[in-house]
């Protein structure tokens, strides 16, 4: 006990700093695509139309931001949590290098339409097979450390990196089976009803397993961290996560409500998604209590609120998701502005809060210094909450609208109320205020990063006075 | 002695847990034939489709457009019979899409000219008011590749001839996604229609300058894409003049009113006269009101 360990925070600091730049450039890519929706002479063919640019958006956020981040901060976590520096730490900076250059590969060819035309799966098949190299790193960094470990005991958030290490690899390589036909080009090894199933089976437990799994890791973190509280009941942490990692398999077709597929599969698919709602909770239910114990923690720690906010969020998320899911539901939002609305509470409110937070506890303890300014960070945190929920609850609104003008059905006759495109006139003020609201969140974002960024500053700076005397 | 404090163990445990969900939702409904039943009438898609199949994706038009129908009354009443699993079974990728930010293209094939198409890749705005769809006329600019569009064709197993790649090589981007879009969901037949009217129906509000001004509106937002704002034609055929399917001479009310419900194919004969075909069915989205106070606006306007 007490003797210091060498940690390696290289490869955090890179990951941390890399994931910041690809989710600033991403999201003020959402920005553009959300004004191109009401203006649509900004399309400029062929690079940046809004088909291509979503992609970069949605692809940038999955696996610049969001992914860069999970390895930043779980190569943070598990060297603290097995108490032993990071197994293969010149691998990890091999994999950061890679890293970045693949996610700008993957901006490139995607603006150039290189596009597999699965969602979320987009990217050429000689990029996947990168990603999987990258991953295997991860893999073996991060089970390497853990089996190396300094701690007998593996904490919670370890158990949700080694579900997320084995369940991404096994979702992401059956997803991106191909036939190649040229290097840039491929179809799906799966046809038509298959295809459709594998797809969601893969996208949704990819937000099992990339928007939740390693989130709820840093959750359990870096919440009794930046507390000082201990975590309400380990024992509903168990409960929560076998359950959580057994349900979210099942629940895929729930996104194909009312297709093709046979009914069984949906209705199983539906069912499994309502019984989602308790493992979900259990979380929500342990950071609550957690910060039961001491309220003030609110007001006196700066970090309590974000990550209370983002379980707030992840709760509402997992309440929101299983209604949808029913088909009395789901036949008037499915198709609606309502997804988008949901998908962005999700990752504007629960992942993207969280990860904030974390980076804001991680900066200073890498760097040896506290964070620039709590006033800022407070700042940045009322800024995306706002532009979140403005977002969020224009796009609920929206989807209703939509989803009730697309069904209506004239009593008089019998006949289609109205046409498609009176639903898009109606749709414009709505867009415009979603832009307002992305922008009220990018602004927030940019707040986020000049903190960081000045953080990281004022610690070279008291380095380099330290070195000086 | 307890699970975690092994992390092999416990990573081969959550494999398994993992995989159970896997298995039942996934791996098991792949094998059952439900997922793909055989069905006539679908084939594989020609090289020229699949160059266009190609470019759909490569434009990212499965963003804004779903390919799949749900079996709801307006959804069915708006786009047409619900989507089947066997109509499927040559789309590697499948392209339901999830969003709808532009209408479902399920059945789109046959429901526009191509003549349509075009002027609407164009420019959407000139036949929509009010369109948010993009531009994509500079497709024409960018020519098929062939060769790549054979090796295609041969990676998915799906037949061809020489000749039909060889007439790839004139063919550009957008006539090849026009090609496909005009392929989309004719695999099922379209049900017969029962007619909206009875045969020999007079206007019932033939002259009634209220319904003139409603169906003045309903034109403007849906018909003068194609007939031009003044009615004086475009894509479809000049309505003030005193020709009715390119014949000089007067047509009844009820036939007036059955072109617009029900569309017009190749061909077919309306008081002796045939139809270019061209013409979509409006039917379904106007019920009978509104399209006899179309049919009173088109009235006045040839009056004048």
């Amino acid at each position: 006990m007490g003797e210091a360990v060498a940690y390696e925070w290289k490869p955090v600091k890179g990951f941390a700093l890399s994931g910041l730049f690809w989710g600033l450039v991403c999201v003020l890519l959402g920005l553009v695509i959300s004004v191109q929706l009401w203006k649509p002479e900004l399309n400029i063919p062929p690079y940046l139309t809004y088909g291509r640019i979503r992609n970069v958006h949605v692809n940038g956020l999955v696996f610049g931001f969001a992914v860069a981040e999970i390895f930043a901060l779980s190569y943070y976590m598990v060297q603290k949590l097995t108490r032993r520096p990071l197994l293969f730490p010149k691998l990890a900076m091999v994999q950061l290098y890679i890293f970045n250059a693949a996610i700008a590969a993957a901006a490139v060819t995607l603006l150039m339409g290189f596009n597999r035309g699965k969602e979320f799966a987009e990217l050429m098949w000689p990029l996947n097979v990168g990603v999987v190299v990258l991953w295997v790193m991860y893999a073996v960094i991060i089970v390497g450390t853990i089996i190396k470990r300094k701690e007998q005991q593996m904490y919670i958030s370890l158990w949700y990196m080694l579900a997320t290490v084995v369940a991404v690899a096994i979702l992401f390589i059956v997803n991106h089976l191909d036939i190649p036909v040229s290097l840039t080009k491929s179809y799906s090894l799966f046809a038509g009803g298959n295809d459709a199933n594998i797809e969601w089976w893969y996208a949704h437990n990819a937000v099992a397993f990339v928007f939740t799994t390693p989130i709820l890791g840093m959750f359990y973190y870096f919440l009794p961290k930046s507390t000082g509280l201990p975590v309400y009941s380990h024992r509903l942490s168990i409960i929560g996560f076998w359950s959580l990692i057994f349900t979210y398999l099942w629940t895929g077709a729930h996104h194909l409500v009312y297709s093709p597929l046979p009914d069984w599969v949906q209705t199983v698919g539906i069912a499994f998604t309502l019984m989602m709602i308790a493992p979900s909770w259990a979380s929500v239910f342990n950071g609550y209590y957690t910060v039961g114990a001491d309220w003030s923690k609110m007001k006196n720690a700066y970090l309590t609120k974000f990550f209370l906010l983002g379980i707030t969020f992840y709760g509402l998320q997992t309440l929101q998701g299983p209604l949808q899911g029913l088909r009395m539901v789901n036949q008037i939002v499915h198709f609606t502005d309502w997804v988008p609305g949901h998908v962005h509470m999700g990752t504007m409110g629960w992942l993207a809060m969280t990860i904030c937070a974390s980076i804001y506890y991680v900066i200073p303890s890498v760097y040896d210094t506290e964070v620039y300014s709590v006033k800022l960070a407070n700042v940045h945190f009322w800024l995306v909450l706002v532009g979140q929920l403005i977002f969020s609850i224009t796009m609920w609104i929206l989807g209703i609208q939509q989803g009730v003008m697309w069904k209506a059905i004239s009593p008089e006759d019998g006949s289609l109320t109205y046409t498609f495109m009176e639903s898009v006139l109606a749709s414009y003020p709505y867009w415009q205020m979603r832009t307002f609201g992305g922008l009220l969140f990018f602004t927030g974002l940019c707040v986020f990063a000049y903190n960081i960024v000045m953080t990281i500053k004022s610690a070279n700076k008291s380095a380099v006075a330290v070195e000086g005397r | 002695m307890n699970i975690y404090s092994k992390p092999i163990f416990f990573t081969i445990v959550v494999t398994v847990v993992i995989l159970i969900g896997t298995t039942v939702m996934m791996v098991f409904p792949a094998f059952s034939p439900e997922m793909a039943p055989k069905m006539a009438n679908v084939h594989p898609y020609t090289a020229l489709q699949l160059a266009g199949r190609d470019a759909y994706i490569e434009n990212g038009c499965y963003y804004c457009h779903s390919q799949m129908i749900r079996p709801l009354k307006a959804e069915t009443m708006r786009y047409g019979e619900y989507s089947k699993a066997g109509e499927f079974n040559y789309d590697q990728p499948f392209l339901w899409g999830s969003k709808r930010k532009g209408p479902d293209l399920a059945r789109i094939g046959g429901k526009y000219s191509d003549k349509w198409h075009y002027k609407h890749m164009n420019d959407p705005r000139k036949l929509f008011q009010g369109s948010n769809m993009p531009a994509f006329g500079w497709m024409a600019d960018y020519p098929v590749d062939a060769e790549q569009t054979e090796k295609g064709m041969k990676a998915l197993g799906f037949p061809y001839t020489k000749e039909e790649i060889d007439a790839l090589k004139d063919k550009t981007k957008l006539d090849a996604i026009i090609a496909y879009l005009q392929s989309l969901g004719t695999a099922i037949p379209k049900p017969p229609k029962q007619p909206m009217i009875a045969a020999g129906d007079k206007n019932p509000l033939a002259g009634d300058p209220k319904a003139i001004e409603e169906g003045k509106k309903i034109f403007d937002m849906n018909c003068a894409a194609c007939h031009g704002v003044d009615a004086k034609g475009d894509v479809g055929p000049d309505l003030t003049d005193n020709e009715w399917l390119y014949v000089a001479g007067p047509i009844h009310d009820d036939t007036l009113f059955s072109i617009i419900a029900d569309g017009t194919k190749k061909d077919q004969q309306f008081e002796g006269r045939a139809a270019k075909g061209g013409m979509p069915s409006w039917g379904e989205f106007f019920g009978k009101k509104k399209i006899w106070s179309v049919v009173t606006y088109i009235r006045s306007l040839e009056s004048k």
